[in-house]
């Protein structure tokens, strides 16, 4: 079981100070191997960012996911949490 | 949907620095453009963050800024030795034989040693085939004969192999035998048989060992059937040796009856230092190296007694190929400037446009020698950005996310590095078989040593700067407050020491010069032994030790040994790596030295008691406040990404005043390897006290002094409301005094150590 409360503290704050619980839990969201990991590809510096998913392998481009465009980064983090998150669980957080 | 963007020109410049009246060529790649436009700019900042100084260049006028045609040049990777065609080569019946260490048998076809030409398909080669197996091939003009032991090698194990033919009877034989004699499921394989192609044709194509030699239209040497792994002691022979006298001809001193039949016995365990590879028989056919492979390498007949291949250089005698080193990317040059003989000193690019796309090919324009422009040296830490270069890890290691706490970010340049390999990699990297890159080439495109780039992994959203854009911080501060200032690299204090640096009363070093040789930092030493006034405006400074090549232009090797943060981890041959580790560590240089890393968000300083002392008065003129640098582009703080403690045990002054430390860190903040002696649960910044970084000052002897401000982070403040900060008004203290001649002085026993 996860403690709700540790998703409500990620999509506060994606990036910074995590309680040690939620701490853990990103380390096995974000240890995905590297094939189908989630990327992101950045269209303008520090404005706009694409979601994509790495290729696994050396030399084969990242491939983009159609429809996710991020102008804020801390969205495109929580976007990535929810994603992680379905494939988790099998749930859809809200 | 959105495009994706690419780069379609690049280029690189022979020279890293320059002086006035010297030359400098630049090599350019367009792709898929008919002309280019090329400018050369000084460059001031590459800030593209909203709350950042933004992108500030300067167009110069010269006499290179025009339209040019646009070409594409390619890169031509895979290290492999050369040995001229000689008429002793000339032979029917043969024999080859080596010692291997395969590190990718399954990757397809690789050459081990060979008398092959590529554009008559004829000759002699020893391979591994498609199935990982030794194989020998003889080509006579017209039909090709292969014998294959048809067992597949395995990965890092040594092997003795060898093959001969003999013309008469059409006889080839091979043998493959695994020197651990322990591995009962390999007692090694023999094949012979009559084959059905008389001997090798005559060919002028010369002997080639871990590849074979094509050539491009324009002439340039490719290697082609590339061997990854090591090689050890090759030789080739103009009689059909049996497996006995090949044992025997691996000996300096063969018998009377193998002897003169040796035509070739190369020796990889003498001249270390050049790209030569002596033949060691009489005939001396000695050959050279492409593309640079790791030399010094455990060989075959390492006992494990010695770790340091100077003490016993014959069991270093192997040379790891990889089919992915890169010395020289050999481009023909597009345009080449003659610095004008009035130009300052200071960072400059040339920039380079075509269709939407755009390059920055950065060098400095250094003072003429011995005739210094300013008393404020900035030192660019051009040893650290080849350390970097290219780098890969937001591409080749799954864990780089779980490391800096949010997603990667890929740029152009990212996506251009990651499908295009053959630019060669970073000393952070592993080659295609796995192995560390030990050597980094500036003659080549260093797509993240660019004004505007930031990091992919470094900073949430890849927003961090790291290295030359980085340091464009400190730039853009020094002409935002009117310095004047000389620019040299680490190239330049490397070859001309202690002698450069002396010419200026205070230098600045950039925000992360980690990577040092031996020279270097003797000549930092003595700046500071005779009184020198240092700024150390940095994080995890003068950490690696690193030497350049002592005869070949532009590239520097590391031996990633113990401790340190390290993506690969050398093999036994060279003790140490970290300057820490031999004895000299950075603490005992500047005060302080690397303590804790995180990438995801930075910190701020709180002052100390210390920082109160008169000594330090200078310091905080004008700064009432305790909280020192809680804003900035980098991080959103003053302390973060790498810092230094002050630590009196490794050598940090006892009388230096710690005017600060670092705060707030968060829990991806991690010590390194070497501050972590015995394994406790605290590890993590917000537990562990030791996991700080510190801001010091000291008086030396000499009347000089070190200010330390131990954070990456640092310089990304310093522009921070117009830059009327804390960050930029202690900086600017610390500069204003170290340019006042009057020495400091140690002064009473309460100070003194």
């Amino acid at each position: 079981m996860i403690d709700p409360e540790l998703v409500a503290e990620f999509l506060r704050c994606p990036v910074g100070h995590h309680s040690p619980n939620l701490q853990a839990l990103l380390n096995v969201l974000r240890n995905e191997p590297l094939a189908g990991k989630y990327v992101l590809i950045c269209l303008k510096p520090h404005r706009e960012w694409i979601l994509a998913r790495h290729s696994g392998v050396r030399g084969r481009p990242p491939v983009p996911v159609p429809g996710y465009v991020f102008t804020d980064i801390e969205e495109a983090e929580r976007t990535v949490f929810r994603l992680r998150w379905k494939r988790l669980t099998g749930e859809e957080l809200d | 949907m959105n495009e994706v963007p690419t780069k379609i020109i690049v280029g690189y410049a022979d020279r890293l620095s320059v002086a006035p009246g010297e030359m400098i060529s630049f090599m350019v790649n367009v792709d898929g453009e008919a002309r280019y436009r090329a400018d050369i700019v000084k460059l001031i900042s590459g800030d593209w963050h909203p709350r950042g100084a933004g992108f500030k260049e300067e167009l110069i006028a010269t006499t290179v800024n025009g339209d040019y045609p646009g070409r594409r040049q390619d890169i031509h990777p895979g290290s492999f030795a050369i040995v001229a065609d000689d008429p002793r080569l000339a032979v029917d019946s043969f024999s080859l034989q080596a010692m291997i260490w395969p590190t990718t048998p399954l990757k397809g076809r690789q050459t081990i040693l060979a008398k092959w030409s590529v554009a008559k398909n004829c000759g002699f080669v020893l391979t591994i085939d498609e199935g990982g197996a030794l194989a020998l091939t003889i080509g006579d003009g017209v039909r090709t004969a292969e014998v294959s032991t048809g067992r597949t090698l395995r990965e890092r194990e040594w092997y003795f192999v060898g093959a001969s033919f003999d013309a008469l009877p059409r006889r080839a034989t091979l043998f493959q035998e695994p020197l651990a004699r322990c591995l009962p499921q390999d007692p090694g394989v023999t094949i012979g048989r009559i084959v059905e192609v008389s001997g090798p044709a005559r060919n002028d194509a010369p002997v080639t060992i871990a590849g074979l030699l094509s050539k491009s239209p324009q002439g340039r040497e490719i290697g082609v059937a590339l061997f990854n792994g090591k090689i050890d002691s090759p030789r080739i022979a103009a009689r059909a040796l049996s497996r006995t006298e090949m044992e025997q001809a691996i000996r300096s001193r063969p018998p009377g009856d193998v002897a003169p039949s040796i035509v070739a016995a190369w020796d990889f365990s003498l001249d270390f230092p050049s790209q030569q590879i002596p033949d060691v028989s009489p005939n001396r056919l000695h050959g050279r190296l492409v593309n640079m492979p790791a030399r010094a390498m455990k060989g075959y007949n390492w006992s494990g007694d010695e770790h340091d291949w100077k003490h016993a250089p014959s069991q270093y005698g192997a040379i790891h190929f990889h089919d992915d080193d890169l010395y020289d990317a050999g481009w023909e040059a597009d345009f080449t400037l003659t610095i004008p003989e009035d130009t300052p000193s200071a960072i400059y690019a040339a920039r380079l446009e075509a269709g939407a796309d755009i390059d920055y090919v950065p060098f400095v324009v250094r003072p003429a020698r011995q005739l210094p422009t300013a008393d404020v040296l900035l030192l660019l830490p051009t040893a650290s950005y080849m350390a970097y270069a290219n780098e890969h890890a937001a591409f080749d290691s799954s864990e780089t996310e779980v490391l800096s706490g949010h997603l990667v970010a890929y740029k152009p340049e990212d996506l251009f590095l990651n499908e295009h390999r053959e630019y060669g990699y970073s000393l952070y990297d592993t080659h295609s078989d796995g192995s560390g890159v030990c050597h980094s080439s500036r003659l080549r495109p260093i797509l993240n040593m660019r004004p505007g780039y930031t990091n992919p992994w470094i900073g949430i959203g890849g927003s961090a700067p790291w290295q030359l854009n980085a340091d464009l911080h400190i730039v853009d501060w020094l002409e935002a407050i009117g310095q004047k200032f000389d620019v040299v690299t680490d190239e330049d204090l490397h070859s001309e020491g202690l002698g450069l640096l002396r010419q200026y009363r205070v230098v600045i070093t950039g925000t992360h010069p980690e990577y040092y040789s031996t020279a270097m930092l003797d000549a930092m030493r003595g700046y500071l032994d005779q009184g020198g006034r240092l700024m150390y405006l940095g994080g995890n400074g003068f950490y690696w030790r690193i030497a350049y090549h002592p005869t070949l232009p532009g590239v520097i090797e590391l031996r990633r040994a113990e401790d340190g943060i390290r993506d690969w981890v050398a093999e036994p041959g060279e003790y140490g790596g970290l300057w820490r580790r031999l004895g000299r560590p950075p603490q005992a240089l500047v005060g302080v030295g690397m303590a804790v890393q995180g990438f995801d968000i930075c910190g701020h300083f709180r002052r100390s008691e210390a920082s109160h002392n008169p000594r330090a008065a200078f310091i905080f003129d004008g700064v009432d406040e305790d909280i020192i640098g809680d804003f900035g582009v980098v991080g959103g703080g003053a302390a973060g990404l790498e810092l230094d403690r002050f630590d009196p045990s490794l050598g940090s002054p006892a009388h230096a005043l710690v005017l600060a430390s670092s705060e707030t860190l968060t829990g991806l903040y991690f010590p390194p390897p070497e501050e972590v002696n015995n394994v406790l649960p605290n590890l993590a910044a917000p537990q562990n006290p030791k996991a700080r970084g510190d801001m010091v000052f000291f008086e030396t002897a000499a009347g000089g002094a070190v200010f330390s401000v131990g954070s990456i982070a640092w310089a990304g403040s310093l522009s921070h409301a117009r830059y009327i900060n804390n960050v930029s008004r202690i900086t600017g203290n610390v500069l204003r005094r170290f340019r006042d001649p009057r020495p400091f002085v140690v002064k009473d026993a309460e100070t003194q150590t």
